[in-house]
């Protein structure tokens, strides 16, 4: 079986700026994939590089057995494409830029009418087909967004932070919709996000950062990788509890603040034996499975809340700079 | 693929089409410039001026000009709406659908010159008052040599329109190159009587061709009735190298004119990233 995405050794070089770095992946056929990584990761160029709208400059691409190069137009038959900004025209009317999607991909009128009115009435926005784009909160272009890259059958849905920006009720809908269509059409969906818990969906996800891949597994291998289950330690002596842990237990730790942290095989089991022999006075324990905050953290060395924290930040900064 | 291309002419232009229905104040609102420089030029200068030619006074020579000006102006800013789609995002809707290159660029010429036609038609209403009388035969040779024009510049637009980032960039640059060429193109005075200088810049721009072409249209009408016959000897045609050109060797120029700027139009746009 063909695989869905087959990239090698792909590289994008803008002006001496590596922004893609020899990456190499592929995604099989119904997979639900994820690309996670901070801004400016390479995240949204490599995308853009298998939707065949920048070529790479290094590397073989091939998306549903198409070079990304050279077939251009058979890829674009068979994928759509939801992009990280809007690209809808505001001034037409939502059917309007439906009927534009369906035209451009030659899908024939009948059938156009009734998946039009079927993906429609699933995002609940057939009442406002006639309403210009220009009325619709970003949720609703997100999801009519969705509608457009569906309504041609695409093998290949790329999403570009699909939920940027999207209540949690809109993006509960949007994912169980995009379940639903994986498991019934066997529909291959690659994806970029930096909201790990979407990134927990992924049958497997690829961790990138500054261009190059970090890492590419299943959330819940590349979770196990590191070494079990967190352990978080308060003491009153907490130097005293330092010494211990390396001299009697052996674990690397990391130390948050005045919490110590470290990673242990079957953390529900180690905790009981740990508290009896213990010898410093313990004034809060707690452990829990690691995330791939945890995974991210120690693949990178950053914090990907920093990035979102980095937006908040720099959205601040926007609004002071305006009312200057 | 044949498909793609047929496919991406009539995708783009139905949708320059809807947006131009959807936009009939701002087309009705940039006839106000030809309309101004009618009134003002046709007004003041007529009866300063005196005949251009036997039966043609000023105002009757300038009116296919500001007719020609229009559909040129008009289409020429058709590629604005690339710079639009690119900044709004749109653009990678179309440019990530399964439609050749080629023919996003025709079905945006094609939108943009049936605007400019548009625009061209509705000041055809003003042809009475100033001593044109219109025939079926004289409309459609103005509505093909406006076509041909209207297409041709507008591949000019895109051609520009693909190397800009912002709309206000593409109308700096457009403004720019658009009234030198549009006012060294015989609209407002006869190429013939001017300084030698003049002479041959006008003579350099396609446009002139354009217009004269326009102009020989709904003028040979008016001077068949006096002693000159036709425009090209009347002395407000234009002359190259001693030779009178006629309709018909204006046409081929524009058509040379519309093959190189749609084609490099094409090249450009595909080039893009």
């Amino acid at each position: 079986m063909t695989k869905a995405i087959d990239v090698q050794r792909v590289s994008k070089k803008y002006a001496g700026l590596t922004v893609v770095d020899n990456v190499s992946f592929s995604v099989n056929q119904g997979e639900l994939f994820g690309f996670v990584g901070p801004n400016g990761a390479g995240k949204t160029t490599t995308i853009n590089i298998l939707c065949t709208l920048t070529k790479p400059t290094g590397g073989v691409a091939l998306v549903n057995g198409y070079d990304v190069v050279k077939d251009t137009s058979a890829i674009r038959r068979t994928i759509g494409v939801v992009f990280q900004e809007t690209t809808l025209d505001s001034y037409l009317t939502a059917e309007q830029n439906l009927l534009f999607h369906a035209y451009a991909y030659g899908v024939p009128k009948d059938i156009m009418q009734t998946r039009m009115k079927n993906l429609l009435q699933l995002v609940d926005l057939w009442d406002r087909k006639n309403a210009k784009i220009q009325t619709f909160s970003g949720g609703m272009k997100r999801r009519l967004e969705l509608v457009r890259g569906l309504i041609h059958h695409p093998k290949v849905l790329f999403l570009d932070e699909p939920t940027l920006g999207l209540d949690p009720q809109t993006r509960n809908y949007i994912w169980g919709y995009l379940d639903r269509i994986r498991r019934e059409e066997n529909v291959t969906i690659f994806m970029t996000t930096h909201y790990m818990e979407e990134a927990d969906t992924c049958d497997r996800i690829a961790v990138i950062d500054n261009g190059k891949i970090v890492a590419i597994d299943s959330p819940e291998t590349l979770k196990n990788k590191l070494g079990g289950d967190v352990v978080f330690l308060r003491t009153s002596d907490q130097s005293g509890a330092l010494r211990e842990l390396s001299e009697q237990w052996s674990v690397g730790v990391e130390v948050e603040e005045d919490l110590i942290k470290f990673a242990v095989p079957n953390g529900e089991k180690f905790l009981p034996t740990f508290i009896r022999k213990f010898k410093g006075q313990i004034l809060s324990i707690g452990v829990r499975r690691p995330t791939l905050d945890d995974v991210f953290l120690n693949l990178t060395g950053k914090d990907i809340r920093d990035e979102e924290v980095d937006t908040v930040a720099q959205f601040k900064q926007s609004l002071k700079n305006r009312r200057r | 693929m044949m498909v793609e291309f047929y496919r991406g002419v009539w995708v783009v232009a139905y949708r320059e089409l809807l947006r131009l229905l959807q936009e009939r104040s701002r087309m009705l609102s940039s006839l106000a410039f030809p309309l101004m420089f009618l009134a003002v030029f046709g007004a003041g200068f007529n009866r300063i001026v005196g005949p251009m030619a036997q039966n043609v006074d000023f105002i009757q020579f300038m009116y296919p000009g500001i007719l020609s000006m229009t559909i040129l102006m008009s289409s020429m800013f058709s590629g604005m709406s690339i710079v639009w789609d690119r900044e709004f995002g749109f653009l990678k809707e179309i440019m990530v659908a399964p439609i050749s290159r080629t023919g996003i660029v025709l079905g945006k010429a094609i939108g943009g010159s049936i605007t400019a036609i548009v625009q061209g038609s509705i000041l055809l209403i003003l042809a009475p008052l100033v001593g044109i009388s219109l025939t079926v035969l004289l409309v459609v040779k103005f509505l093909g040599i406006a076509l041909l024009l209207a297409l041709s510049l507008s591949g000019f637009g895109i051609l520009v329109a693909t190397r800009m980032r912002s709309q206000q960039g593409f109308q700096m640059v457009m403004q720019l190159l658009i009234f030198p060429l549009i006012f060294l193109s015989g609209v407002f005075f006869p190429v013939d009587n001017v300084s030698p200088w003049l002479q041959v810049i006008a003579k350099i721009n396609p446009l002139t061709y354009g217009v004269d072409a326009v102009r020989q249209v709904f003028l040979n009408g008016n001077l068949a009735a006096s002693s000159l016959t036709d425009l090209a000897n009347s002395g407000i045609g234009v002359t190259v190298n001693g030779h009178r050109m006629g309709i018909v060797e204006d046409v081929l120029i524009i058509l040379a004119l519309g093959t190189v700027l749609l084609s490099s139009a094409v090249w450009s746009f595909s080039r893009q990233e």
